[in-house]
Parts: structure tokens; C-alpha cells; sequence
């Protein structure tokens, strides 16, 4: 599984891997899978379709320039200082890097967490901290502990890709909330857990990425950060608050975690893979006691302790220097190549695309017309040697169908200019055949080459706004608070809340996981 | 026997292919023969040349594998291979060739009318499609004619649905087809030769678990279609199942194996020919060994049996 949690090639020849395999391997019928279907557990049957599992499985070739990824870029951490932190690993503490660690962490891992967190306006205390394989095992210990099948979790929609296969594996029932540029919309939060009261269920955890949103791209404001944790504190429900890519913020100011403001009902779950490494495989779960007492159990059950060569590593990267260094030089790199994707899409992309200005994080989501079908696209694209993840991916129920997750930290900039080059040209050319089609005459807005700053992106913004500037006049008569100096151009022109409900596309509506 | 086997590609059932692949070589090496697995790419002749196998085990799906651009390099470097030549290929990917061959045969195959990007914009063929909306009557499918398994295939129920249907469609392909949907049973005949003459195995029927149209997803995911091996049918509609699908595999020009999928449709008892597989799947949730082992032939006797009728450069 790649971290989008969408299944990639499973299968490639290994060089040398050859014919002579000393023990010929039990023979196998077609019959065989009809006999072990019978002993499949009920939750594998909620996979992923095939034709996106097959598609999925191609964006990893060479040839392909892939926005597909969630990949920080790993190439930008110096190998001498990799080589130097091994070495005194090697020097220092060498047997026990090789041997089991304690199921919660080392100790000086949990001071490491401590410092990340202090940045980010928390103060913790190190027993509150159960170090974790990676963030994706905070979301998969937290279903173990709270849920039985059926239970609900509600989500953001889009919510991220790699949770789903999670919460289906603990036959969940996940309710999706929709979303605007301030995040999860917290009425519908309130009018959807009504409306499941009842019917007598009760949510057990409300999961949700308020920063830079993975794939959406928004950020929850602040008001909305304290409507959710007073909603999840008057219900007793858990907040799975899901923050990655806190620190990679490239403009405007950081928000309270909604940890800093509840403790009581918020399980706060973060890594140290987007801001050193993702292939440590560590992130790490603050949650009240009795439940990080359960999920402390449950990690034992799955792997009782995380790596502990990774957790050497970070505690060695911790005392060798500013830690925090090496985000900055990300920062600048990623908020770049943001720029540039913002950039290509305002000069490639037809006007009847939009798509959301993320001021953080590593991606963009987009929303082709509804006519166009992106995992249908992705194939074409495929041809054109680029590739995305279909929004489809990101919803339980098959909703999403015309939207796009971009990445834009995982390739380099020329790269990023080229697949939305191409990618804007597929798009084109489908437009173009559906006004065809439809007789809508099929002519298409000319890309706007001359179009390549920043300031084009606000135009581009806009000019949608303009277009229903009317409408936006009336809506936007209550005030919101807004993210403190972080607004961005595109909310600047008057974007409203119906233009980002439709990039990101989606109606209220629920439905059962798989 | 040293066998070269092909899988895996750019095609769009890679991953279908991989496991095809595997399949086959596990199956090789238990028969005793040295497998030199290739997954195939820019490197395919150098391979080839290089490895000098004796026989290429063509276990491609889609997009070169099966369209006869792979057979026609073992044709140039002079390896004989299994499954059809390139003529055979290259009729039985093309949805639309295969059709046009059968109705001029009267080989039965739901009405239909196929038109590529170039007609669509040159020829201004959008001004056809109330013409044959009509014809076809609703629903109607929509496919790209040269993509296996499911990719790309839409049910348009009303006209509304027919434009979003070829957008998605021409995204698999620069020609689609527009085909009058066939409400029935989903008949999968396959065909093994044995000493040079096509013998047609027992027919399988996929039947979808849930209702509504039948998903075209379902087609390798376990737990979402059930198959059943022989086939529920009627000794007379079996037989003339077998006998339609022996009759598209020899017009088509196929050999060594192949699979016919046909509609039983269920207002008129009629059997349609979907489409003809020149390179069936050979998974594990593949039809073509479910149906060699209801006629007691083990995945290792059907790889055998594959590998016996080879087509020989010339």
C-alpha cells in the first residue's frame, strides 16, 4: 500500500528473480478461491473497485510524471547527515538500536514529540504520548479501541484516501460531512449526529484533518475548530484530530490545534514523516489515559513497539541540531512548487475547472465539470504519461467522480509545469468532445498562456467570483471569522462558500463503508 | 523447455497480467520447464534475444499484449508463441472488426454502430446520435473498442447519459461503439485445442450478487460475482452456445485458446456474441481455468496444452 492507501503493483519482476526457486510451491486450482472465499473475513469484502486498483498500479511506472503521490521529497535530506546520525548510532547505542524497544516509545522519542508539538503551541506531558508506527497506525489503533462493526465514524468529504481502507476493515459505517473553505461545515456536523440520535446511533469518533487537508486542501477555521470540539464535549464524542502537515504552513498564521483547545474528548494524532522522514515509519497518538491505555494494548497486539533503529534515528537527529531546520528548507521548496502548481493550472486548465488554494500541506483538489469522469480520465492521462488520483478515492459511496487530487511536493517544478501542461490538455480535449457532443459548439477557453504569475491565480479566482458576484453579495451578509492574516488571494476576490462547495463537490448525503 | 513469459506492460490490465503471469510460471516450473519471467517493456527484444527462450507464453492482456504488437516482435525474432497470430489478434481486440466480421458471417452480436474521435469532429457525427439512440433503444452500452476487461464501459439510460458515456469511453480509445443492451445471462465459452482442434470446455455463468445491472467490476474482485461451472442451461441452448462460440473463434482466426462471451438474452431465448478473448485471463478468479478444471483439466495440463499449440514464425 502506498500512504494513499490505494494499492499499487504488487508484483514486479525483481531482477534476478529467476525460474529455480528450490521448492516447488503446492498446486493451486481455480476451485482454491472459491475455498478460501468462504473464509474470508466479512470486512475484506469491502475493497476498493478493481479499474481503480489497476489504474492506481500503473501511476508508479518510470515514465509517468506522477501528481499522484503524497510523497514528501526525500531526496532534499542530506545523505551526510543520515550517514553521520548512523554512525553514532552505530558509535553510541548500537545493540540497543537493534533490540525491542517498549511498546509506548523510548522515552527520548516522546521528548522529540514533546519539542514538535511545543512548536506547534501545545504543552504536553511525555505520558500522554504513545509513539506510533507511523500516524496511519494512530488512525488504525483508535478504530481498534473504539469500534465494533457498524458502529458509525464521521468524516470529512473528501476524507483522506488511506483512512478508508481503515475504518472498512473494522466495518465501520462511515458518514461523510461535506466541506467549504473554512472545512468541515459544523451544521451539518450537528444536524447529521441529530439526525443519527434518532435513529439511536451514536458516532463513536468524528475523524478530521483540520490543517491543510489532505485531499481537500482547506483549512478549518478557528471558529469552526471551537464549534467542533464544544459539539464533540456536549455529546461525549472523540475527535480524531489527524494533523500532518501542521508545520508545513507557507502563508498566513497557524490556528490552535483542536488538542490545545479540549484535551478531554481529542485524540491528536501526528508524524515525523512529513517533516523528516516518512520511510521512519514514526508518528505518534496524546490521547486521555484510559484510552491510550487500550490503544497501548491494541499496538502490542499489532506490532508490539515501533522500530527501534527509526526511533535512534530521530532521538540522534533531535540532539544533533535545530530540528526544525530542515522544515524551513521544505518550506521553501514545497510553498515553490505550490506556486508553480497554482500557476500551471491557472495557464492549462480550461475555465471550467476549479480548484482550491491550499496555504499549506501537499495538495490541491480540483473539480473537473460533471461530465468528466476522472477515473476514466486518469486512463486517458495514463496515455499522456501523467497521472493523479481520482477524487472517487476519497468518498466511501462512489461521490467525487469529477474531482482530482493533486500533489505537489513529491516532483520537482518542471516536472509539475508538464503533467498540468498535459493533464489540462486531456481535460481540454474532453471538454471540447462533450460541447461537441451536447452541440454546445465545443469551443473551448483558449488556455491563457500569458497567464503565469500569481496575480493570475486571483484573476482567475476572480473572474468566478465576478460571475456570481450577485449571489456572493447576498450570502456573504454574516461575517466569518476568518484564518488570522492568513487569507489568500483566492478568498480575498470573494470567493464564497457555494463556490468551494462545488470544487469540492460534494452534496450531503450518507452511506455505509464499501 | 525454456519459456519466455510475457506479462505484465503498459496495458491497462497490467495487474491482471502480472498475476496471469505468475500463475503460468508456477505452473511451468512444476511441469518442469525453466520459466524466464519478462515483464514487458522497452527492453522486450533485447530480452528476447538475450534469453533465446524456446517458447514465448503470451500472458498479456489489453493493450499490446493482445492486439497483436507483441506477436508480430516474436514474429520478427523468430519465437514461436501461444494463443493466436497477429491477424487473429488484431480482429479479436478490435470490438468493432470482431462485430463487423460477425454480422457479415451471421454470427449474432447485439446491434450496434461505432464511430471514432475523427468522425466526431471532422464528420460532425453528434448530429447521428438521435438516429441511433433510436435504433438501439435505451439503455444502451457504451464501450472504448479496443479495452478488455470492464475499463471504460457505461450504460447510458436515457440520451442525457450518451454524451458523459462517449467522453468517458474515448478515454480508452480513439473509436467506441454504442451497443444495444442485451438483458439476460452472462455466458463466458471457453475453448482449448487439443492436437489442433478448438474443444469448447464447459460453459460459465457470472452471475452478479447484487441486482441491478450487472457490474462490470465485479469481473475480478471475489465475492461480488458468483460463477457457476457448468452452466445452468438448456442441453439445446448449451450446445448452441458452443457451437456459436466455436464458430466466432474459427472466424476470428484464433488458436490455442480463447474465450467467447456471450448474452443469453432473456425476453427471447437468443445467444449473442459479446466479444472473443484471444488471451484469457489466467488468474485465479479467471473463467477459463475454472472452466478447464469442471472438465477435469488442472491449471498444469491447461498450461500444457496452451503451450503445445504454439504459432510458428514463419
Amino acid at each position: 500500500m502506498s500512504p494513499d492507501g490505494l494499492e499499487r503493483d504488487p508484483d514486479p519482476v525483481l531482477p534476478g528473480r529467476n525460474a529455480h526457486s528450490a521448492v516447488p510451491r503446492r498446486r493451486s486450482s481455480a476451485r482454491d478461491i472459491q475455498r478460501y472465499a468462504s473464509l474470508f473475513a466479512q470486512r475484506t469484502k469491502v475493497m476498493r473497485s478493481s479499474a481503480m486498483r489497476d489504474l492506481m498500479a500503473l501511476t508508479e511506472r518510470e515514465d509517468v510524471i506522477s501528481l499522484a503521490g503524497g510523497m514528501p521529497d526525500t531526496s532534499t535530506f542530506p545523505a551526510d547527515s543520515y550517514a553521520a546520525l548512523m554512525n553514532t548510532i552505530a558509535g553510541e547505542s548500537c545493540a540497543r538500536a537493534l533490540q525491542y524497544g517498549p511498546t509506548e516509545g523510548f522515552a527520548r522519542v516522546k521528548e522529540c514529540v514533546a519539542r514538535v508539538m511545543a512548536a506547534e503551541g501545545m504543552e504536553i506531558d511525555t505520558d500522554e504520548v504513545l509513539v506510533t508506527t507511523g500516524g496511519q497506525q494512530v488512525i488504525d489503533l483508535v478504530c481498534k479501541t473504539l469500534l465494533d462493526p457498524g458502529d458509525v465514524v464521521v468524516a470529512e468529504a473528501p476524507t483522506y484516501p488511506g483512512a478508508i481502507p481503515t475504518f472498512s476493515s473494522y466495518e465501520a459505517d462511515v458518514v461523510q460531512v461535506t466541506m467549504d473553505r473554512d472545512g468541515m461545515r459544523v451544521h451539518e456536523l450537528e444536524a447529521t449526529l441529530d439526525e443519527l440520535e434518532r435513529s439511536g446511533r451514536r458516532p463513536k469518533f468524528i475523524y478530521t484533518v483540520p490543517n491543510f487537508h489532505n485531499p481537500a486542501g482547506v483549512t478549518m477555521s478557528l471558529e469552526r475548530r471551537r464549534e467542533l470540539v464544544r459539539i464533540a464535549g456536549e455529546r461525549e464524542i472523540i475527535v480524531l484530530e489527524d494533523n500532518p502537515y501542521g508545520l508545513l504552513r507557507y502563508e498566513g498564521e497557524a490556528l490552535p490545534t483542536l488538542h490545545s483547545l479540549d484535551d478531554e474528548f481529542v485524540i491528536y494524532a501526528s508524524t515525523f514523516s512529513k517533516i523528516l522522514s516518512p520511510g521512519v515509519r514514526l508518528g505518534w497518538a496524546v490521547a486521555p489515559a484510559p484510552i491510550l491505555q487500550k490503544m497501548q494494548i491494541g499496538k502490542q497486539g499489532s506490532d508490539l513497539c515501533s522500530s527501534s533503529i527509526s526511533q535512534y534515528f530521530v532521538s540522534a537527529y533531535f540532539d544533533a541540531g535545530p530540528w526544525d531546520d530542515y522544515v524551513r528548507s521544505l518550506l521553501e521548496i514545497y510553498r515553490r512548487r505550490r506556486d508553480v502548481m497554482l500557476d500551471a493550472l491557472a495557464e492549462h486548465f480550461p475555465r471550467e475547472a476549479e480548484w482550491t488554494h491550499p496555504r499549506g500541506g501537499l495538495f490541491i483538489w480540483a473539480t473537473m465539470p460533471d461530465y468528466i469522469d476522472t477515473t476514466d480520465l486518469l486512463a486517458r492521462a495514463l496515455r499522456e504519461h501523467v497521472a493523479f488520483v481520482p477524487g472517487r478515492a476519497a468518498f466511501v459511496d462512489g461521490r467525487g467522480g469529477s474531482a482530482m487530487r493533486l500533489n505537489f511536493s513529491g516532483v520537482d517544478e518542471d516536472a509539475i509545469r508538464e503533467g498540468i501542461r498535459r493533464i489540462g490538455e486531456v481535460v481540454r480535449e474532453q471538454v471540447a468532445m462533450y460541447g461537441t457532443l451536447t452541440g454546445a459548439g465545443g469551443s473551448v477557453e483558449p488556455p491563457r498562456r500569458e497567464a503565469a504569475s500569481r496575480a493570475d491565480v486571483t484573476a482567475a479566482a476572480a473572474r468566478i467570483a465576478a460571475e456570481r458576484a450577485a449571489a456572493a453579495e447576498r450570502t456573504a451578509a454574516a461575517p466569518r471569522a476568518a484564518e488570522a492574516g492568513g487569507d489568500s488571494a483566492a478568498d480575498r476576490v470573494g470567493r464564497t462558500d457555494e463556490d468551494l462547495a462545488k470544487v469540492l463537490h460534494m452534496p450531503a448525503k450518507h452511506k455505509r463503508a464499501g | 523447455m525454456r519459456v519466455a513469459v510475457l506479462k505484465g506492460g503498459r496495458s491497462l490490465e497490467r495487474q491482471v497480467s502480472l498475476r496471469s503471469g505468475a500463475r503460468v510460471q508456477d505452473a511451468l516450473e512444476r511441469l518442469g520447464h525453466e520459466p524466464i519471467p519478462i515483464d514487458v517493456g522497452p527492453d522486450l527484444v533485447t530480452q528476447l534475444t538475450t534469453h533465446q527462450p524456446d517458447v514465448a507464453f503470451v500472458a498479456l492482456h489489453g493493450s499490446d499484449g493482445e492486439d497483436g504488437t507483441v506477436q508480430e516482435l516474436l514474429e520478427v525474432v523468430g519465437i514461436p508463441y501461444t494463443g493466436s497470430g497477429i491477424s487473429a489478434c488484431i480482429r479479436a481486440s478490435d470490438k468493432v472488426l470482431a462485430k463487423h466480421a460477425m454480422r457479415d458471417r451471421g454470427i449474432p452480436t447485439p446491434d450496434f454502430y461505432a464511430f471514432n474521435e475523427t468522425a466526431l469532429g471532422a464528420l460532425g457525427a453528434a448530429q447521428a446520435l438521435p438516429a441511433i439512440e433510436d435504433r438501439l433503444e435505451f439503455p444502451i452500452v457504451v464501450k472504448p473498442a479496443r479495452q478488455g476487461s470492464a475499463l471504460g464501459i457505461k450504460f447510458a439510460r436515457t440520451a442525457a447519459d450518451v454524451p458523459t458515456a462517449l467522453v468517458a469511453a474515448f478515454s480508452y480509445d480513439r473509436k467506441v461503439l454504442l451497443e444495444r443492451y442485451v438483458e439476460g445471462r452472462e455466458m463466458a465459452v471457453s475453448i482449448l485445442e487439443q492436437d489442433g482442434v478448438p474443444v469448447v470446455l464447459p460453459i460459465v455463468e457470472a452471475v452478479p450478487e447484487q441486482e441491478d445491472f450487472y457490474d462490470f467490476e465485479a469481473r475480478y474482485e471475489i465475492g461480488r460475482t458468483r460463477f457457476v461451472c457448468p452452466a445452468e442451461l438448456d442441453e439445446p441452448v448449451g450446445a448452441r452456445a458452443g457451437e456459436i462460440a466455436l464458430a466466432t473463434y474459427a472466424l476470428l482466426g484464433c488458436s490455442g485458446f480463447g474465450r467467447v462471451d456471450l448474452m443469453l438474452e432473456t425476453a427471447t431465448d437468443e445467444l449473442y456474441v459479446l466479444e472473443a478473448n484471444p488471451i484469457p485471463g489466467l488468474t485465479e478468479t479467471s473463467l477459463l481455468p475454472l472452466a478447464a478444471e469442471a472438465a477435469g483439466i488442472s491449471f498444469d495440463a491447461l498450461v500444457e496444452r496452451v503451450l503445445a499449440a504454439v504459432v510458428v514464425p514463419a
